[in-house]
C-alpha cells in the first residue's frame, strides 16, 4: 500500500473510532447511566453552550455570546457536572421525575484536526436530540457540536464540548438533559 | 358598567381562594393584555443594553414588541416595534447600533435624533412622497409611537404607556428599597452594579402570573429545591449549600401589589461569613466590601432581600444569584421568560468570574434551582384546563390573620416566613387594574416613612 493509501486508511480508522466512541456516549445518556457518563469526562473538560443572537449578517460577530465573559446558556466544568449527576441521583429533581425519555443522535462527523500521536483530536458533527416527557411534552435539539476529544489510557475522553443550539429563544422550559 | 369578569369573585382574598380561570382563561389574559400591560410600569431592560447613542435592543410590553433606544442626544427612549404603516417590525435584530429606523416592507424610515426631526420616532424617510402622496403625509402622526414614560431607574429601564401612570417611585412606594439591594454596589453605595452580556429568553407553559407570584414571596415551596440543596450547587463549589440563609420574611405592599422574601428594616448588618468561597481574592473582595458597606451605612436603616416582583411581572433576586427577570405573556398558559445578571461593576474579574458561574448553574432554563420551579409552574397548568379543576379555586390561606405592619417602611406588611400574604397582596392589586381603576383610586393609603433611610451617600 502506497503511502497516501496509509494516510487515507489511518484517517477513516480514526474517524471510525471517533464514531464509535460518540454513539457509545449517546447510549450512556440515553440509558441514563450518567455514572459512565462522567467517567468519559476529563477533570479538565469544558463544557459550553453559548445562546444565540439575531442579528444582522454584517455583524455576525455578535451572532454568540462569549464563553469568558457573558452569560451563556450553560458553562461548566468538571465539579458542577458532578453535581447535576448528584442532583439526578437524588430522585428529588422534579424537572427529570419521571425521568424524560432522550435519544441524543449524532450526524456530518468530521475529523478536523488530530494530534500527531492522535492521542488528541477536534471533531465536527450535528446533534438531535429528541426529549419527550411525561404524556405529551416534547423538545426537539439541534444544532452543532464541536468536540475535543484525548485519548487517556488508550480510551478516548472529552476534553472539551462545544454545544452550538440552533435555538434563539430557548424553546425548552429547561435544559436538565446533557448534550 | 357590569364587567363581564366577576373579579371580586375570581380573587377572594378574604377567604384566601383565587379562581383557576385566571391562569387559563383566553377572555381574562386578553383583558390583562389591555388594563394591565398597558397602564402598569414593566422593566423593558438595562442601560448596560445601549450603552452608547443609537444602540438598540428589542424588547416587550405585554405582547407588544418595543425598540428601546439611546438617541445622538443620549435620551433613552422606547418606541412600538411596527411599522404605523402596514405593521412590519421595522427592528428585527436583538440588539444593534442603528441611526435611522428602516422598515423592511415598504421603505419608510424613522429617526430619533432631534437634530433631524422635531419629534423623536418621526418618519425621515417615505418612498414616492412626492408622487404617491403629493407631499402631504403627516410625519409626525405617522411616526412610531413612543411610550410616554421612559426612565433610567439604577441602570434598570422602565417604561408605561400609560400617560397618567404615577411617577415611577410612587409606584414603587418603599418597595424601592428593596430593589435598590439588587441594583446598588454591595457596598451600598447607589447604583454601582453592571450588566453581563447576555439575555437569556425561554418559553414555559404556564401563565405568566404564576411566574410572578411565585417570586413575590413563596417560601413555602422549598421542597422543590431539595434535589439542588442536597447537590449542593453553592456558590463555593462542591461544599455549600443554597438554604444555609435565616429565615426571610414575606414582605408586601399593600395596595401596590410588590413583595419578596427578605429582612425587616434594621440598623446593623447581618451577621458576615468570612472565607466563604475558599477562593483568597474573592474572600478578600467581600471582607473589603462588607468593611466599606458597615462604614457607610453606619447606624442607619438598611434592608436586605432574597428575591422580590414588582407587580406585574418583573421579577428579581436580589442576594446571590442577582438578576432581573421578565416574565413576557405570550398567551393564558404560555410565558417567555428573560433573565439578565448583575455583579458589582468594580469588582475583580475572579469575583465576577464565579459569580456568572453560578448564576447559570442556579437560574435559568439551565439552573438547577429554576428548572424544578418550571416543571411546577407547567404541571399547574395543564392539570387547571379542566372542566372539574376549574371548579376549585386555588387556595391561598397560608399565613392570612399574621401580617403585621413593618416599622420604617410605608405600607408594608411582613406576614411571617411562610405565608402567602404577598400573593394575596398580589392578586388584589392585579383586581383593582382588572377593575379598570383610576390612578386615583388605587393609590395607597401613604403614610410617612418614620425614620431616615439609608442611602449610601
Amino acid at each position: 500500500m502506497g503511502i497516501d493509501a496509509q494516510a487515507e486508511l489511518q484517517r477513516l480508522l480514526l474517524k471510525e473510532d471517533v464514531g464509535e466512541f460518540l454513539a457509545f456516549e449517546a447510549d450512556l445518556l440515553d440509558a441514563r447511566r450518567y455514572e459512565d457518563w462522567l467517567a468519559l469526562l476529563t477533570d479538565d473538560i469544558r463544557y459550553w453552550m453559548p445562546m444565540a443572537r439575531n442579528t444582522a449578517s454584517d455583524d455576525t460577530g455578535r451572532e454568540f455570546t462569549i464563553e469568558d465573559e457573558d452569560v451563556n446558556w450553560i458553562d461548566e466544568g468538571i465539579e458542577t457536572i458532578r453535581q447535576r449527576v448528584a442532583q439526578l441521583a437524588t430522585g428529588l429533581h422534579w424537572a427529570e421525575q419521571p425521568p424524560s425519555r432522550t435519544s441524543h443522535m449524532i450526524s456530518n462527523l468530521r475529523v478536523l484536526e488530530s494530534s500527531d500521536g492522535l492521542d488528541e483530536v477536534k471533531t465536527r458533527c450535528r446533534f438531535l436530540v429528541y426529549r419527550n416527557r411525561l404524556e405529551d411534552e416534547q423538545n426537539i435539539f439541534v444544532g452543532k457540536r464541536n468536540d475535543t476529544l484525548r485519548r487517556v489510557n488508550g480510551s478516548w475522553k472529552i476534553a472539551r464540548r462545544e454545544i452550538y443550539l440552533d435555538q434563539n429563544v430557548m424553546l425548552s422550559k429547561n435544559l436538565s438533559v446533557f448534550f | 358598567m357590569t364587567d363581564r369578569f366577576e373579579i371580586d369573585r375570581m380573587v377572594d382574598t378574604d377567604r384566601g381562594v383565587i379562581s383557576r380561570e385566571l391562569f387559563v382563561n383566553r377572555d381574562v389574559f386578553d383583558a390583562e393584555l389591555e388594563r394591565v400591560f398597558t397602564r402598569a410600569w414593566l422593566l423593558v431592560g438595562h442601560e448596560g443594553l445601549i450603552p452608547d447613542p443609537d444602540d438598540y435592543f428589542v424588547s416587550r410590553m405585554g405582547k407588544d414588541s418595543v425598540i428601546l433606544t439611546r438617541n445622538q442626544q443620549n435620551e433613552i427612549m422606547v418606541f412600538l416595534n411596527s411599522c404605523p404603516h402596514r405593521g412590519m417590525k421595522v427592528c428585527r435584530y436583538d440588539q444593534g447600533n442603528e441611526a435611522v429606523f428602516t422598515c423592511p416592507y415598504h421603505g419608510w424610515s424613522f429617526s430619533t435624533n432631534r437634530d433631524r426631526v422635531e419629534v423623536p420616532g418621526q418618519l425621515v424617510g417615505v418612498p414616492h412622497f412626492e408622487a404617491g402622496y403629493s407631499g402631504n403625509l403627516d410625519r409626525v402622526k405617522w411616526g412610531l409611537p413612543r411610550c410616554p414614560n421612559v426612565i433610567n431607574y439604577k441602570g434598570s429601564i422602565w417604561a408605561s404607556w400609560d400617560p397618567d401612570a404615577p411617577a415611577f417611585e410612587d409606584y414603587l412606594g418603599d418597595m424601592k428599597l428593596y430593589l435598590d439591594t439588587a441594583l446598588d454596589h454591595r457596598d451600598g453605595a447607589p447604583g454601582g452594579s453592571e450588566l453581563l452580556g447576555g439575555v437569556q429568553k425561554w418559553r414555559i407553559r404556564c401563565n405568566w402570573k404564576t411566574v410572578s407570584e411565585n417570586f413575590a414571596g413563596d417560601l413555602y415551596h422549598g421542597i422543590s429545591h431539595q434535589s439542588a440543596n442536597l447537590a449542593e450547587i453553592g456558590m463555593a463549589t462542591g461544599k455549600s449549600r443554597r438554604d444555609a440563609l435565616p429565615l426571610r420574611h414575606a414582605i408586601g405592599f399593600e395596595g401596590l401589589g410588590h413583595g419578596g422574601l427578605g429582612f425587616p428594616p434594621s440598623y446593623e448588618e447581618r451577621p458576615f461569613i468570612p472565607d466563604q468561597y475558599g477562593d483568597p481574592e474573592i474572600d478578600a473582595y467581600y471582607k473589603q466590601v462588607r468593611t466599606a458597606r458597615e462604614r457607610r451605612l453606619g447606624d442607619r436603616m438598611r434592608v436586605g432581600l432574597v428575591v422580590g416582583t414588582i407587580f406585574p411581572n418583573m421579577s428579581f433576586h436580589a442576594d446571590q444569584p442577582r438578576s432581573l427577570a421578565f416574565a413576557h405573556p405570550i398567551s393564558e398558559t404560555e410565558v417567555e421568560m428573560w433573565r439578565i445578571y448583575l455583579v458589582d461593576a468594580d469588582a475583580p474579574k475572579a469575583v465576577k468570574d464565579m459569580l456568572r458561574h453560578y448564576y447559570m448553574r442556579y437560574s435559568g432554563p439551565g439552573g438547577m434551582t429554576e428548572s424544578d420551579d418550571m416543571e411546577n409552574w407547567t404541571s399547574v397548568t395543564a392539570a387547571s384546563e379542566g372542566a372539574i379543576a376549574r371548579r376549585h379555586g386555588f387556595n391561598y390561606q397560608l399565613g392570612m390573620g399574621k401580617e403585621q405592619p413593618v416599622e420604617g417602611l410605608r405600607g408594608a406588611v411582613d406576614s411571617g416566613n411562610y405565608s402567602e400574604g404577598n400573593a394575596r397582596i398580589y392578586y388584589r392589586r392585579w383586581a383593582q387594574f382588572m377593575k379598570e381603576m383610576s390612578w386615583d383610586d388605587m393609590a395607597p393609603p401613604q403614610t410617612k416613612s418614620t425614620v431616615e433611610v439609608a442611602h449610601g451617600d
